[in-house]
Formats: C-alpha cells, structure tokens, sequence
C-alpha cells in the first residue's frame, strides 16, 4: 500500500500527459478513438482522486498526506514535493471532476475547427497543470504547474473561440504573464531571503523570522498581482470578460470552475501562510478590492446584453465573497473561501455549460434575441433557473456557503484587522447579494420566462441529449448536497484552515 | 410527536419530489399526493397540538425577573446530549446577568412548560459545531395547525381551480415545498436553519407567483417579490451574524433570547442586530415601506395569493419577531412605551394599506392591501408588548384572509375577472354559498362581534392601551373603522348591486366551497379560544421567553370593546352609507383639486413604485451599471490597452533604432510582449495572421524553454 500511496499524487499530475502522449500517436481520422482515450484518461485520474479521497486520513486533514519528497532541481535546492492536505483535496478533486465531464459534453460539441484531437490533448494538458498546482508544494514546481495551465488555454480560446478570438487569447495570455512575472520575483526573494529554500513548508516555518518587515510586504505585493490577477480581482479582471466571452463552452468551462481558483488557492496556500505579518497589512486592502468587485462585478453583469458576457461578470462578484473571506484571515473566512471555490466552481461551470447549450441551439446569446427557453427546452430552461438560484447562494445549494460565511467572517476579523471597516465591508457584501439577485433573475427572465421571439418562434430546438445529461446530472447533484451538508466540505477543511490560521497568529 | 416534529417538514418535502417525479403519470397528475401529504401534516400538527396541551409544566419562570429562577433540572426537556449543554449554557447566562428591569417584579412564580428541543450536530467549521434541529413550543404547534389546515384547504381548492392549467402538476409540487418551507421555518431551533425555510418560501413564491410566466407582468411581479423581500434580506443575514456572534458564536434561537434577556449582550450589538432583523421582517412581511411587491404578487394564481397572505410568507416576518421576542424587547425596549420602530412601522403600515384598499378596482388587491394592513397590527401588537394578541392575530387572520381569497377565487372562477367594477355587482343571487362565507370573512376582517377578528383585534388595542401605547391604540382604532369601510365597499360592488358582467355566473363546485366553509366556520369560532375566562389559546402559547421578559397579557375588558364594537359599526355605516344608500360625494374629484390630488395620489400608490421602480432600479440598471460599465470598458481597459499600445510602440523603435541584429533571451520577451499587445488592435484592423503564428511560436518557445530548464 505504501508504494501505491507514494505513487498516487504523481499519477494524478501525470496521467492525463500520458493520455495526451498516447492520443499523439493516434491517428487524426480516429474521433471515437481520441474521445475513448481522452475520456478513460480523465476517468483512470478521477479513479485516482477517489483513492485520495478514500485513503485520507480525515483525523489529520491539516497535514500534507500522500507526500513525496525527492531531489529535483539540486542546482538551485527546488525539489519535488507533492502533498495534499484539507484544503487542497477538494480543489484537487473538483479539478479532475469538472475534466471528466467536460470530455462527455465534448462529445458532440465540438467547436469549430472541430478536431477533437488536438482540442481534447489541450484538455489533458490543462488537466495536469492544473491538478499539479494543487498538489505542489514546492514554488518552483507550484510556477511550473501554474504557467503550464497558461498554453493550452491559450490556444483553446485562440484556436477554438469565438470571433474576436485573437485580441482575447493574447489579452488573457499576457495579463496573466505579466502577473506571473512579478510573482516569479516574490519567489525568488523568497528564497533568497528566507533561507535558501523553496519548499513551502520550511519557507512558513522561518521565511516571516528571516525577513524584515518591509521586505514582507514588497514581497507579498509581487505575490498579490500574481494571484489576484488570476482570481481576478477588481481592477485586474478586464481580461476575464473577454476570455469567457471569447472561449469556446468547455475552456469558459474549465477557466471559471478551475483557473480561477488558483490565484485563490496561491493566496491560501502561498501568500498568507509565508508572509502572515504582510498579510496582515494588505487585508484591508484586499478586502476592499474584494468588496468593490462584488458590487462593480454585478453592475457589469447588469449592463451586458450577452448572457455568457454577463456570467463571466458574475465571476468576478462571486470571487469578491471568496476574497473577502480570505482577506478577514479568520478561520470562517477561509473555510468560506474554500467552499466559495468549489461552490462558485460547480455552480457558475454550469452555467457556462448552459450558455453553450443555448447557444449550440440558437447559434446567439443576445439577451435581446432570446426567450421562452422554458418553452422550447423545459428542461435546459429548468436548469438554468436552479443554477440562477444556485449562483445567487439559495440556502440549501453549494453557493451559500461559500457567501454566507464570509459575511459572517467579515463581522469578526482577526485580531489586528479594523473592525469598523470589515463590519463596513459586511453590509456591501450583503448589498450584493440583493444585486447579484437582481441580475441572476433579471438573465433569466430575459432567457427563459416569456414566449420566443418572432425569429425563433417556428425554429425547432432540440431537447436536450445524452452528453449533456451524463455531464451535467453530477454537478447538479453535487450542488444540492453541498447545500445540505456543508460538512462534507467544512469537515475537511476546517482542520487544515485551522493550522494554517494558527501560523497566522504565531507570526504576526 | 413532539420529539419527531421534523416528520412534518419532512412529509411536504417528499411530497415535492414524489409530485415532481411521479406526478404527472398519477390519474390527478399529482394532486394526489399534494393533498394526502397535506393531511397527514394536518393530522400530525393536532396530534402535536394535543400533546403539547397535556404535557404538564415542568418549569417556574418567575415573570419580569431576569435574573431567572430557572428550575434545576429542567433539562428533562430536553432530548439528547446537546440539549443537556445547551440547558446549562442558559442558566449561566442567566446567573452572570446583574441587570433587572425592575417594575414588574411583583408577579409569581408561574409553571409553565419548556420547549422540547432535539438538536444534532449539523457540521462544524471554525471550531463552532454548528447544530440543526427542532424545538416545539406553543407557538410552534398552533403555527403548525394554522399552515397545515390552511394549506390542506388550498390544496383541495387548487384541484377544481387550477384544473386544466398547463402545469398543474408543477403548480402542486411548488405548492408542497411551498408549505415545507413555512413548516421548516416554524419548527428551526436555529436563525440559521430558519433562513433556509424562510429563503425557501422566497424561491416558492417566485416560481408561484410568476406561474404564468409566458407573460411579462406576471413574471415581472415575481422578481419584484423575489427582490423586495431579498432587499429585506440584508437586514436579516447582517442580523443573524450580529446575533451568532452577540450571542457567543451560537445560532440557537433560545441561547440567542436568553442571552438578549441576560444583558450578556452588548447594548450596541443587540439594537444593531435587532434593527437589522427587523428589516428583514418589513420585508418579508410586507410592511411599509417595502410592502409593495405584496399586491403586485397577485399575478399569481389565486390559492397561491391565499396561502402566501394567510398562512406562509408573510407572517414569516412576524413569526420571527414573536420567536426572538427576547431580542426585540430589550433591543427597543418594548415594556417602556411610548413609542418604538416596530410598532411605528406596524402602525403606518395599518394605516396607508388601508387606505390603498378604497381605491382598488381589482378584488384581490382589495385583499391585498388588507393583508397588508392586518400585517401591521401584528407587527404593532409585537411592538406595543402584546405578544399573545399578535399570535391571536395571526391565527385568526390566517381563517377569515384564506377565506376571503378562497372567496375571490370563487368568484372569479364564475365570472372570469378580479375587477370588481366592471365584472361583478349583484352576485349573492347566483352564488349564494360564496356570499354567505364570504360575508362572513368581511365582518371577520372588519371585526365585529361575535366574529374571530373582533377577539384578535381587541386585545391588540387593549394591549396598546394598557402597555402605554395610548397613540397606537388610536391607531388601532382608526384602522378598525377604515377596514370596515373599505370591505364594506368591496362586499357591496362584487355581490350586491346589479350584475355588470358578460354570461351567466353560478356557484362554484364542492372542492372550492368546502373549503369555504370550513374556514367560515373557524372564522366564526377561533376568537373564543381566547374568550374571557376561558382562555386556551394564551395559555397554549405562553412561553418562557415572554415570561421572563415580563411581557403583560391582558384579558378581555368590556369598555374597550364596546368601543372598538362602536367605531367598527360606524365604519359599516359609514360604508354602507357611501355604497349601498348611494350616497357617494359624486364628483368631488372633478370639483376639488385638494381631492383629485388626494385621489391620484392613492391611485398612484404613493408614488413608491415609482421611486423603486423608476428611481432606485432605474439609476441603478440604466445609469450607473452602464456608467461602471463604460468605467470598464474606456478606463480600466483602456489602461491595459494603453499599456499594450506603448509597449508596442516602445518595442518597435527599440527594435528599429537599436537591436535589430541582437537576438537574445531578454529582448525576446519585451518584443514579444510589445507585439502582442500591439496585436489587440490590429486584430480588429489587420489581422495580420502570421505575426500570430510568431506570437504562438514565441511564448510556447519561452513556455517550452522553461519546461526544459526545469524538468
């Protein structure tokens, strides 16, 4: 077994390049084949999930289990060290997750140019950097996984996306490089100062005693634009509208299920736990940053005339509530953060999924053009309106307990952080919960509510089929019992956001 | 019972899903089991009203001590283990508080019965085990008789009205979960787990209320419901969170009372947490001046207008007043008189509904303005301390308002219009069953003697008036004689007069007027369940948190009544005066500016919508989202393209005037970087592919180089 439990995590990473390696050497002409493939792949990786998740000790979850530990990059001491613990399991497994049911849906939907082939070599691609993020606990290995996830979606959006494909690939390309960059320096200071390592765990244990103050918060700064631009965070967010809007469904689907949360999670794992005392001095900043996205994202939500414009606009409120969580550096705050994540993950994934759907169907997502979905396609109709319902945190579903929480953080920041002004932030976040309403509902009168336009009056939409069912049935289901049984979630989580909140108070 | 009361919520909600799956394939396609859920919930609610009657007192509260004489060993009332620590949690609280209100620290020791908890760990997070349970007390077992019979009732009602609908069976599912939310709310031990019953009713009356959602101004009422009341909503997760932390890290309800009662509370805390709360509550129950998605909501089928207004929804917001009743009393300290924001917004509320509901044309929002004047006699009876009038409000209310929905229903159902002008006139002939019932649900309404409203109403103003609360019971008073005018006016254009509509209107078949009757028979009994001497219903619902509070109840005097009797027939009078003897001031609109002005004003509503409507939504969605927007757009964007265009520009004469030859590792990347952000405009303008074909070689070759380096 302990073979097995020392091989698991690298399985993880790997498989899908395995998969990707294997379609290579596939014929083009072999659609099915490449599908098979693609799909077994994702499915063996998610296998690998479930005997993670099976053999975690839950006693345990803030310790990093399934280590691996092996010489790598001697020259500059970067080693291999993989681990899972509380936090990152559940990302890790929503990633393999959402990549298993972005290949069924693939399944008839491919976008043009079609070719399946490279299309679902992308997805694998995309799978084992972002798998990899999770579980690297090394900063040079967690800059690798990180950057490697940047390509594929490149292409994706380039390749496969819509008709201003170009501007948006190169927009969300460069932005994102542009942060990496600062963030490669916080690594490299990091290391420099903080004695010589990039294991992250020894950089938590001396990085904040071996480095001074001022240092800390240059430092954290490099870090912040690396990760807030990913999450994104208002004003570093212009890139993500243009990307959803631009992507084909599975990449918009991918991007805001998963992509996003690596900026939070390197927030999580990497900014707070290593520079706890400069965390501390940028809270209130990126609280505030936090709470305007949530209001400055649903004002954009309700200026957009395109349904799939407007949900990548809701990315950006909902990640507000993930960082307000975090920025109250309490345990509330970052249990809500993570479960912000999986929640925000699952449900607005859906909605992409929808969006694509409804667009495969009337070839446009134009507010204006759209209506009586109910009518045409009860079922897609009913869906989008429980995920509305969902997205806008209906206690019950996954989303409110990413949302809830993180107000209630808010009232009590920790120890040091102003009350005033985060009791402030609460009321706007819970402002916003009225605003996110407003636009969810508003999307889906506009869509689906009312009788179809004249254009669309005689068309005949298809139901829905099978991919889509196989695909999406999990996530629903996911939602709702997350929604009821929000310790499945907490109960992991809470130990692991335990440790790290304790650091926090050591070091500060 | 008492211990399983859960089975109840339990019971509606599979009946949501077995409707939803199997619904359609039955012989009613689903009505069936909406119905044989309902009762079986009915029956479990008598059983539990039964039990909670003879379950003996097995505590002494000492009323209007705070200091508490809680009896040791009281925890017999509790289930398990949690309800064991939660019983100590209290009387610590209790030992530690030092402050007594004082003044009403005469009364005896009174025996009374303790709840029956029944807590389970529902997950923990943060190092707070966060518990989901049930706690039943008097309260709760007369909410739970009142939601399940009227529910039953409409259920019954909806098959015969609802026939034919082209989603009946979706209309009886929504109808069952519904119901469940209202009987999750009543039965939550915790603020927490109440907030999924009261969201869950938020989500029911959307899909109810915009049943009919092919057409715009019935989905539009919908949203309006759903946003006002989310509005509210603020207020109430901004409450909950002041409360679980106010009350040391705990969403339980009676930890969070005792703790309010205690004075373990912070003074600010508590009023901020109580005022937030109560926003919630104007929102949900639809007081001024968030009342107004109320009559709009009767875009909705009507069964589902009778069961939002008597039953569900909106005395949500008043059930949790009376169920954090602790909080409430000491937050505005409700036993000092004068005057307090709940009984002040319940007093306005009474008064400008009541006077929207003159000018109704349309019967059912007659009724909904009604609705929302009775609401605020609830909501003044909590403010003015008359607890026990406000759950006998309620209780009656629920009765005589089902009726009189279930009556327009009826009615509309023979003459296929709600508007009273135009379609109706003259209709007691044709149906007879229907006029009776109804008439009754109006003198109930109105609150004459012998019916259930006079009971209800009267202790409400004997309550203000002995509370201190002189103004209010004005109020009161003023409102008795307004709802007896303006019922009378609905009573006489809808079945006296002549018949003004189109065919030959009759009386509705048995599944709608058996449910009238029914109800017209509580509306006639329920008020003596409080009848002087005889008083069951108060001593049903005493509960330790009102005791302890030291809320007065005040039995039955023969003065007031005699008064309130007196303006309640003058109002009659009044009305029948205007309407039935024909003596209407004709013209007094066209003759008088001050009238005219007066008159639009009402028509308009006063102008509320509008100011959220146009105002408020308008700037909102209109200006300022697109001004953000175009923020978006022309600024922040417009700095990441400004960057990009710079960089270019900078990149390209670097690369013209210097470094054409020097091919290296650096340069390669602020070219790159400069290329590509140039590209975002040449794009749209050029679309020059190789150079993109470059930009893909040239950030995979730095992509590749690090894989290559480093792997």
């Amino acid at each position: 077994m302990d073979g097995l439990d020392d091989i698991a995590l690298t399985a993880a990473v790997f498989l899908p390049l395995v998969g990707a390696a294997a379609m290579m050497l596939t014929p083009r002409e072999h659609d099915t084949g490449h599908k098979v493939i693609a799909l077994l792949t994702t499915l063996v990786t998610l296998a690998v999930g479930v005997y993670l998740l099976v053999g975690f000790d839950y006693g345990r979850a803030d310790v990093l289990q399934f280590d691996v530990n092996t010489s790598w990059i001697d020259v500059i001491n970067s080693r291999y060290i993989l681990g899972v613990d509380g936090i990152s399991l559940p990302l890790l497994l929503l990633s393999m997750f959402v990549c298993v049911l972005v290949v069924i849906y693939s399944w008839n939907h491919f976008p043009e140019p079609h070719n399946p082939k490279a299309f679902l070599i992308l997805i694998l691609v995309l799978e084992t950097g972002m798998n990899g993020t999770f579980v690297a606990q090394d900063l040079i290995l967690f800059f690798v996984f990180f950057e490697v996830v940047l390509l594929p979606m490149y292409f994706m959006i380039g390749v496969w996306g819509g008709e201003q494909r170009q501007y948006a690939a190169i927009k969300f390309f460069l932005f994102t490089l542009f942060g990496s960059a600062l963030m490669i320096l916080s690594f490299l200071a990091l290391f420099f100062q903080g004695g010589q390592t990039f294991a992250i765990a020894d950089l938590v244990a001396v990085a904040s005693d071996n480095i001074p103050r001022s240092s800390q918060l240059l430092i954290f700064g490099g870090l912040f634009m690396g990760f807030a631009i990913k999450v994104p965070m208002f004003p570093f967010h212009t890139w993500l509208p243009d990307a959803h809007t631009q992507a084909p469904t599975q990449g918009s689907v991918i991007l805001a299920a998963i992509l996003l949360k690596l900026g939070t999670y390197g927030f999580v794992r990497i900014a707070i736990p290593i520079l706890p005392e400069a965390a501390m001095a940028w809270a209130p900043w990126i609280g505030g940053l936090a709470v305007i996205g949530i209001i400055y994202g649903a004002l954009g939500c309700l200026a957009q005339s395109d349904m799939k414009r407007l949900i990548a606009f809701s990315s950006v409120a909902h990640m507000g509530y993930v960082m307000l969580g975090i920025a109250t550096l309490t345990e509330f705050g970052i249990n809500a953060a993570v479960f912000g994540m999986v929640a925000h993950g699952l449900i607005t994934g859906m909605l992409f999924f929808v969006a694509g759907s409804v667009k495969d169907r009337f070839h446009t997502l134009e507010l204006s053009r759209l209506g009586g979905l109910l009518l045409q396609s009860p079922r897609m109709g009913w869906i989008l309106g429980f995920c509305a319902m969902a997205s806008l945190g209906l206690p019950g579903l996954a989303g409110f307990w990413g949302e809830f929480p993180a107000i209630l953080a808010a009232y009590n920041p920790a120890e040091g952080l102003s009350e005033v002004l985060f009791r402030t932030y609460m009321v706007v976040a819970a402002v916003g919960t009225v605003f996110a309403a407003g636009y969810l509902l508003w999307m889906f009168q506009r869509t689906a509510f009312g009788t179809p336009r004249e254009e669309f009056a005689q068309a005949r939409i298809p139901g829905m089929h099978w991919p889509e069912y196989v695909a999406w049935t999990p996530m629903l289901i996911l939602i709702v019992v997350l929604g009821l049984f929000p310790g499945l979630l907490f109960g992991l989580t809470t130990d692991a956001v335990g440790g790290a909140v304790a650091a926090l108070g050591g070091g500060s | 019972m008492l211990e399983s009361i859960w089975v109840i919520p339990a019971v509606t909600f599979a009946s949501f899903w077995l409707i939803l799956f199997f619904g359609k394939r039955l012989p009613k396609h689903g009505a069936e089991i909406g119905i044989a859920a309902l009762g079986i919930a009915f029956v479990l609610s008598c059983v539990a009203v039964v039990e909670w009657n003879a379950r003996p007192a097995d505590e002494v509260v000492e009323a209007g001590h705070e200091t508490g004489a809680l009896e040791e060993g009281h925890g017999g009332a509790e289930v398990d283990d949690e309800g064991h620590a939660l019983g100590e949690v209290q009387t610590l609280a209790l030992e530690s508080a030092v402050e007594a209100e004082g003044g009403e620290g005469e009364h005896e020791a009174e025996p009374i019965r303790s709840a029956v908890e029944r807590n389970l760990t529902w997950f923990s997070f943060g190092g707070v085990d966060v518990t989901v349970g049930t706690a039943v007390d008097g309260l709760t077992v007369v909410l739970l008789f009142t939601v399940a019979l009227i529910s039953l009732l409409v259920h019954v009602f909806s098959t015969n009205y609802m026939h034919g609908d082209v989603r009946f069976t979706y209309f009886f599912a929504a109808l069952s979960l519904f119901t469940t939310g209202m009987l999750l709310l009543v039965v939550s031990s915790s603020l927490l787990q109440a907030l999924f019953g009261w969201e869950l009713m938020a989500l029911c009356s959307f899909m109810l209320i915009g049943h009919w959602w092919e057409k715009k101004p019935n989905s539009d009422a919908a949203m309006k419901a759903f946003l006002t009341t989310r509005t509210g909503d603020i207020g109430l997760l901004v409450g909950i969170v002041i409360m679980f932390f106010a009350a040391g890290q705990t969403f339980d309800i009676a930890a969070i009372n005792e703790a309010a009662l205690s004075g373990a509370m912070a003074e600010t805390a508590l009023v901020a947490g109580a005022a937030a709360l109560f926003i919630g509550v104007i929102g949900k129950s639809a007081q001024f001046p968030l009342h107004t998605w109320l009559p709009d909501a009767m875009a909705g089928p009507t069964p589902v207008s009778a069961l939002i207004h008597a039953a569900t929804m909106v005395v949500a917001g008043v059930y949790l007043v009376a169920r954090l009743y602790g909080v409430f009393w000491e937050a505005f300290d409700i036993g000092a008189g004068g005057v307090n924001p709940i009984a002040l917004i319940g007093g306005i509320t009474i008064l400008i509904a009541a006077a929207l509901a003159f000018v109704q044309t349309d019967i059912k929002k007659v009724l909904a303005y009604s609705t929302v004047s009775q609401l605020g006699y609830m909501v003044m009876a909590l403010g003015v301390g008359a607890w026990t009038a406000a759950i006998f409000h309620l209780f009656t209310h629920a009765f005589f308002k089902g009726l009189l929905f279930l009556g327009a229903g009826s009615v509309s159902h023979a003459v296929h219009s709600f508007e009273m002008k135009d379609d109706m006139g003259g209709l007691r002939k044709f149906m007879p069953v229907t006029y009776t019932t109804f008439m009754i649900g109006s003198l109930a309404l109105a609150g004459l003697f012998p019916f259930a409203g006079f009971w209800s109403k009267d202790e409400i103003l004997l309550g203000a008036a002995e509370n201190g609360y002189r103004l209010f019971e004005v109020v009161g008073i003023v409102g008795a004689f307004m709802t007896a005018a303006y019922m009378t006016r609905c009573v006489y254009l809808t079945f006296f007069g002549r018949y003004r509509g189109h065919g030959h209107p009759h009386e509705s078949p048995p599944a709608i007027t058996v449910p009238l009757i029914v109800l017209a028979v509580f509306s006639v009994g329920a008020g003596f369940l409080n009848f002087p001497g005889f008083e069951r219903f108060f001593e049903l619902t005493e509960n330790r948190v009102f005791l302890l509070a030291g809320v007065e109840h005040h039995s039955f005097e023969v003065f007031p009544a005699v008064v309130s009797s007196a303006v309640v027939l003058a109002g009659l009078a009044f009305g029948g005066m205007l309407f039935f003897a024909r003596h209407l001031p004709r013209g007094v609109t066209a003759r008088s500016g001050a009238a005219r002005a007066g008159y639009s004003f009402l028509v308009n509503k006063y102008y509320l919508d509008h100011l959220y409507t146009g105002v408020v939504i308008g700037s909102i969605k209109g200006g300022i989202a697109r001004a953000a927007y175009w923020i978006n757009q022309k600024v922040i964007d417009g700095v990441v393209n400004g960057v990009g265009i710079a960089s270019k520009r900078t990149g390209s004469w670097v690369y013209r005037h210097i470094d054409q030859q020097v091919v290296d590792g650096a340069v390669n990347g602020a070219g790159f970087g400069a290329e590509g952000f140039g590209g975002i405009l040449r794009t749209i303008q050029t679309g020059r592919v190789q150079q993109y074909g470059a930009l893909l070689f040239g950030a995979s070759a730095v992509l590749a180089l690090t894989l290559v380096i480093f792997i």
